[in-house]
């Protein structure tokens, strides 16, 4: 990090502890530019990473980044910050790997503890197709060096004492897919830490500014007019999730992408016991212990389309149903809170990034229920992509183009619940 | 939790039916040309607002209608 800011330390840490002074804000607030060489629409973790890896790897000096709300209000605040690349197509499985690798060394890059704990991951089979298909991720897996590997119930219960191994359940369970460097990582310290490096090399962050209008002269955008002010650009770049389909809207682009809201929940917090991330596809549900010992549980996406982010009762009691189906252990903890995030889920269960048949206007949406893992490696690759003028070869099969050439990258067998 | 107002059995709960998708226009399969198909097959307006969808009443009478929703709220307009 340049030294505009300073640097946290165990040494500055104890000079605030002592002195109790207050700490100097994490990023800058500026007046809103009329210009700049390139704007990013959304200012979540894919918003933020691209601005970073622009301004650091590729030297621009004049990028800002908007939100219309504040930074990581969307899915990157609304995720259950479960990271792993045990994806079912080559082309998946390459690129969330390059995104754990950014992740591992992402808070000494960023001097920011993003406290990223790789304690395993576990998606239990309780049939045989999900077995096979299991298999099939691991043989994929492997090929690509990820370490993952199918095993049975002995190491399952080594794992994870408290499943419910028993063969009298009506989704007993058979085996599972074991990722050892899945774990879980602080959503809200990854956001803060992008945008305080960004800020650091010169990024403008914009928050409570929205976009109403994108400015597109003879195929090429020009600029965005926004709520506080017009910007005159020659890129622009819609890194929203569940307005990406509006945001692609106001520049003509048409999407294949619908909008599903998907609930999670957190409890009470208890003693650690669970240190692995535990995937039921069948259940739908996911389980996992932060470090403040809450139980963060989540789903898979709501039955039908919708921009509402409202929690529903039938959520929360299937939910328990399906969490005490697999730990009945759990019966007497409570819930504390639910929420909604917003989805983009595209007919394959890829994301959508890359050129648009607007010039100067990009995409990086689409992102289903697996955006946040993938926060870093979409950045770098978006920002290479603007910078390059071409689209990296690790992002080439995610184009908006594979639609209408009918080449689609399908990873619902392993993008649909278990993240 | 919503309900539908299926034309055969009247309002259920939602969780009786299945989401078929928004209504989009299709073209002769006879004449569309592939770009012309994916297009439909894919694309969607995916409005922030009242859209018009196909439900299909898959735990009831089995019928699929069409049926006007507002997506932030998701009030049913007949």
């Amino acid at each position: 990090m340049p030294a505009t800011r300073s640097r946290y330390s165990a040494f500055r840490l104890l000079r605030h502890g002592f002195s109790g002074t207050d700490w100097p804000r994490a990023w800058r607030a500026h007046p809103v530019r009329d210009r700049y060489d390139v704007v990013i629409i959304g200012g979540g973790v894919h918003g933020l990473a691209t601005a970073y890896y622009l301004a650091k790897n590729h030297g621009f000096r004049h990028v800002a980044v908007l939100d219309k709300g504040y930074l990581g209000g969307g899915g990157s605040g609304r995720n259950t910050a479960i990271l792993r690349s045990n994806y079912l197509t080559p082309e998946g499985v390459r690129f969330y790997d390059r995104s754990l690798t950014l992740y591992r060394t992402l808070a000494a890059d960023l001097n920011f503890n993003v406290m990223f704990s790789r304690r395993g991951h576990l998606t239990l089979a309780h049939n045989d197709s999900s077995l096979r298909t299991m298999r099939w991720r691991a043989e994929v897996n492997k090929v690509q060096s990820v370490d993952s590997e199918v095993i049975g119930l002995d190491e399952i219960a080594a794992l994870v004492p408290h499943l419910d191994l028993s063969r009298d359940v009506r989704y007993p369970i058979l085996g599972a897919l074991y990722h050892p460097p899945g774990g879980i990582i602080r959503h809200d310290a990854v956001v803060w830490g992008y945008a305080r490096a960004a800020d650091a090399l010169g990024v403008h962050l914009h928050q409570d500014t929205e976009v109403t209008a994108i400015d597109v002269t003879g195929g090429r955008v020009t600029g965005v007019r926004t709520t506080r002010g017009d910007i005159s650009t020659p890129v622009v770049i819609n890194a929203t999730a569940g307005w990406s389909s509006l945001v692609a809207d106001l520049a003509g682009v048409e999407l294949p992408v619908t909008t599903s809201p998907l609930q999670a929940a957190v409890t009470e917090p208890v003693r650690p016991f669970l240190d692995t991330v535990v995937v039921s596809g069948t259940l739908h549900v996911y389980v996992s212990q932060t470090d403040r010992g809450e139980l963060v549980f989540g789903a898979s996406v709501d039955p039908f389309p919708s921009y509402s982010t409202r929690g529903s009762l039938e959520f929360a009691e299937g939910l328990a149903g399906h969490v005490l189906e697999l730990m009945p252990g759990l019966s007497k903890m409570r819930l504390l809170r639910q929420w909604a995030g917003l989805c983009d889920m595209t007919p394959d269960y890829s994301p959508i990034m890359g050129p648009t048949p607007v010039d100067g206007f990009y995409l990086d949406v689409g992102w289903g229920t697996y955006g946040f893992k993938a926060g870093p490696v979409a950045g770098e690759a978006m920002a290479e992509c603007v910078a390059s003028g071409r689209t990296p070869e690790l992002i080439s099969a995610f184009g908006l183009d594979r639609f209408a050439a009918g080449s689609l990258v399908g990873e619902k067998g392993a993008a649909a619940v278990g993240h | 939790m919503i309900q539908l107002p299926c034309p055969w059995c009247g309002p259920r709960d939602v969780t009786e039916f299945s989401h078929s998708g928004e209504v989009t226009p299709r073209p002769d399969p006879a004449t569309a040309t592939p770009t012309q198909w994916r297009r439909y097959l894919y694309v969607r307006r995916n409005p922030r607002g009242v859209v018009e969808e196909t439900w299909y009443h898959v735990a009831g009478c089995r019928r699929f209608f069409r049926i006007r929703r507002d997506t932030e709220s998701n009030e049913v307009r007949a």
